[in-house]
């Protein structure tokens, strides 16, 4: 039938999908993503924005140390956001920190996603003992409160590696904690959806054909039930952040030689009595900012990709 | 119900009771927690100061850096060595009463190999047991200055030394775990009631302490609880969980003296904070040139010319420190006004003298640096960083805690480093022998220079006070124009302190708990 209608465009068909739809309509989505496309865009782009390099030791002078915000008494304009005890541009360090922030948390969040949402699919679909043993360890896991496990599995890695070495890898270890920490959300997701679609017709058509079953858990299986870890990953992404930032915080994640936004914190509240409120408390508003924005996101999309609450 | 009635009013008794019975409980802080217990192990400061309260020495230096007797009661020098008369009735924590035999034992210890007293010790010879009261160290030669280089060496029990199969210093570099590590059996004013390293150390007053009329001390019970965190440390204080915080961070020292009930002193302390350059090795380490840049003395110039002293002083120190061109502080007999002026701040000229040595792009290299041991130290190391990547010198940082940066230094595995360094002697002998001599067990620069050597061997018997004090100031005008080392500054010390107890300062940063007087 609708082949006899005039052929829409992609951008009408794309008008048309009901998310998109539902995306202009709720204003606050809006603003969430306007906010979170900005700050993340600032800080990916952190090299072409930032006024300073904060990590060219050539361009900080210790006399511009300690300067507060360019809009107090004894700022100066080129530091907008003041500098830090060292003489680093604070906008600067907060859009470098921010990137670094991010992209942990989106490598974090990658991890967990690709492990759980594998574990889940097969838990889901081959059931038995495989399932059992999935979900119960997944089950011990999430009685642990994740910042523990990621302080143990940090904890480890730094361990393993030489002393040496920890600097350099000590990003790929908070990655691999927050990522081993995140799965068992991904899994019970998954498996849930998957155990709805595995009795459906198209799986035992694909399976009558004599499909492998991984290819059937790989084509047919998992395209139905991304929406749900769509979902989760978004807001696992804003948990993913913090979870950096707390690690940080507490001094066992990013070295302060390439600092995140929880290291900017860690580093400011050393200065807090002293009256240097601004070189902890601008790295903690990007924080809370960016972290907001991305989980008033995922709250919308959980509503938009719920057929029952449209 | 008598039963009853008897338990009430035998708690009210105890409740009644309680005021005279209160303990003095004297809680502390700083940043580091001793490296050890065993007493010969590790010269640092720290660990001394902690080892001082249960271990005692010879002799000692008050708060004011004057000598004065301790277990030694008086002392008398001749041609060939130095006799002292003992105290007598002294006993070990464990019981056990003080002889000349412990002492002998105590040198022998200290002169052993994996001992860190080695270099202050050295010039005793043979310890002569004249009898249970009274000790001869033989030296080699006369040692004009042989006390003041005794009030770090403490005495041991040979009996439990024994008893414990601790006859010889742990050997800390080999990361060697003895009894003698976590106890301590001294004969000090303290004892240790419980320690859990870089956690809490427990001490208890010694009953039966000699000095126990004689000092003004009242504090019952020490605890002594090392926090990292700099800004945890004054929160501490500030909340009232401690009396006293030996290193407050310096930007911090107004708002502890404004609040109710607390107040800080300060005073110049004999410690300077330098960088070593190891200009001994034929290939550095961590750079990525050939060779090693270190050797040529204008590099060593360029890196001295790179650091701009006030602006640490300024901005990082807060105010607290005296830049300075030597590794010694005044107070140091060597330490001359000549001399102790800082390299200027030139980096146009630094860099100049790269390029005249071959390195006019500059090099790479590693500064090690301590994070948990001087004032300021990491955020020194990282203003040095940005210094030098002024002159073209890319610096990579390593800042770590002390237990794992000193081993480097001592090893000799370093490249580049901070050190600091104080000088409980008073006299330049000490530093020429750690940090100058070529075989200087603290020397990680290679720096070695045949006349320091000999100057080095000679003052430690030259009685002639006129012609030693020429050659100290001779061998330091030597180092200020080699400049194997890159002098930063002398510390001042500053100590955060309740208003509740009463601490006397003192310019090495130990802390005397022999004079503490809580209220």
């Amino acid at each position: 039938m609708q082949n006899t209608d005039k052929p829409m465009t992609r951008w009408q068909r794309f008008k048309d999908n009901d998310i998109v739809w539902s995306f202009f309509h709720s204003p606050g989505a809006v603003i969430a993503a306007t906010i979170a496309t900005v700050v993340i865009l600032a800080c990916i782009f952190a090299p072409l924005i930032a006024p300073f390099d904060p990590f060219d030791p050539a361009q900080i002078s210790l006399w511009d140390g300690k300067l507060p915000p360019a809009w107090v008494d004894g700022g100066q304009p080129q530091y907008l956001l003041g500098t830090d005890n060292q003489g680093r541009d604070m906008l600067s360090t907060i859009l470098y920190g921010g990137r670094l922030s991010i992209l942990v948390g989106l490598a974090a969040v990658c991890l967990g996603m690709v492990l759980g949402v594998t574990l889940g699919v097969v838990s889901g679909y081959v059931g038995g003992v495989t399932d059992a043993v999935i979900m119960r360890i997944a089950d011990v896991q999430l009685t642990i409160p994740g910042i523990l496990l990621a302080i143990l599995i940090n904890g480890i890695g730094r361990v393993v590696l030489p002393l040496d070495m920890r600097d350099e890898f000590a990003v790929y270890v908070v990655v691999l904690a927050i990522g081993l920490t995140d799965w068992p959300q991904f899994a019970r997701v998954t498996r849930g959806a998957t155990l709805v679609e595995a009795n459906k017709e198209y799986v035992q058509a694909a399976r009558i054909i004599g499909l492998p079953g991984w290819l059937i858990m790989l084509r047919h299986i998992l395209p139905n039930t991304l929406r749900p870890v769509l979902v989760i990953a978004t807001i696992g992404l804003a948990l993913a952040i913090i979870a950096e930032a707390t690690l940080s915080f507490l001094g066992q994640g990013i070295p302060p030689t390439t600092p995140s936004l929880g290291t900017l914190i860690r580093v400011g509240n050393e200065y807090l009595f002293s009256g240097l409120w601004w070189i902890t408390f601008f790295p903690a508003i990007a924080l809370v900012v960016l972290v907001f924005a991305v989980n008033l996101l995922g709250d919308w999309m959980r509503d938009a990709l719920n057929p029952k609450l449209r | 119900m008598k039963l009853k009635m008897l338990a009430t009013a035998s708690a009210t008794a105890i409740m009644l009771a309680s005021p005279v019975l209160a303990e003095n409980v004297l809680r502390w802080t700083s940043q580091g927690d001793a490296l050890t217990l065993d007493p010969h192990s590790q010269n640092e400061g720290p660990t001394n100061a902690m080892n001082g309260q249960i271990y005692e020495a010879l002799v000692t230096r008050d708060a004011a850096l004057v000598l004065q007797p301790e277990l030694a009661e008086s002392w008398s020098a001749d041609a060939d060595g130095w006799t002292f008369n003992l105290r007598k009735g002294v006993t070990f924590h464990d019981g056990s009463a003080l002889t000349a035999e412990d002492v002998a034992f105590s040198f022998e210890r200290a002169l052993h190999q994996a001992s860190d007293f080695k270099e202050q010790a050295k010039s005793v010879v043979t310890v002569e047991v004249i009898d249970d009261y009274t000790v001869k160290l033989k030296t080699d030669g006369a040692n004009p200055i042989l006390p003041n280089q005794l009030t770090s060496i403490y005495i041991m029990d040979k009996g439990w030394a024994e008893t414990n199969n601790v006859m010889s210093p742990q050997d800390f570099k080999a990361e060697e775990e003895t009894y003698a590590v976590r106890n301590a059996n001294g004969t000090g004013p303290f004892a240790v009631a419980s320690r859990a390293p870089d956690e809490l150390t427990v001490l208890t007053r010694n009953a039966d302490w000699w000095g126990d009329d004689l000092f003004p001390g009242n504090i019952d019970k020490i605890e002594y609880r090392p926090i990292t965190n700099a800004a945890t440390r004054v929160a501490a204080l500030l909340s009232g969980e401690v009396d006293f915080v030996l290193d407050p961070p310096l930007q911090d020292l107004a708002r502890i003296d404004a609040a109710d009930g607390l107040g800080m002193v300060t005073v110049a302390q004999i410690r300077s904070i330098f960088f070593g350059m190891d200009q001994g090795i034929d290939q550095l380490r961590s750079s990525n040139v050939e060779g090693n840049p270190f050797k040529d003395a204008r590099v060593r110039e360029a890196f001295n010319l790179a650091m701009d002293r006030d602006a640490i002083q300024r901005v990082v120190m807060e105010g607290l420190s005296f830049p300075t061109g030597m590794i010694t502080p005044p107070g140091v007999l060597g330490n001359t006004p000549d001399n102790d002026p800082p390299y200027g701040f030139d980096p146009a000229r630094a860099r100049a003298l790269l390029a005249d040595a071959g390195y006019g792009d500059g090099f790479s290299i590693q500064l090690d640096c301590p994070n948990n041991r001087y004032n300021n130290d990491e955020k020194i190391c990282q203003a040095a960083v940005s210094m030098l990547a002024k002159i073209g010198i890319d610096v990579k940082l390593d800042a770590i805690p002390k237990a794992q940066h000193f081993p480097k230094i001592q090893k000799r595995e370093t490249d580049f480093y901070m050190l600091g360094w104080g000088v409980p002697t008073l006299d330049s002998h000490y530093v020429f022998s750690y940090l100058l001599a070529g075989e200087g067990s603290w020397n990680a620069t290679g720096y070695s220079n045949g006349r320091v050597d000999e100057i080095t061997a000679a003052i430690t018997s030259e009685i002639d006070i006129d012609k030693r004090t020429k050659m100290i100031v001779e061998a330091w005008d030597l180092v200020k124009a080699d400049m194997p080392y890159v002098p930063l500054h002398h510390q001042v010390l500053a100590w955060g302190i309740s208003d509740n107890v009463d601490i006397q300062i003192a310019a090495d940063d130990a802390f005397r708990p022999r004079f503490a007087v809580m209220k």
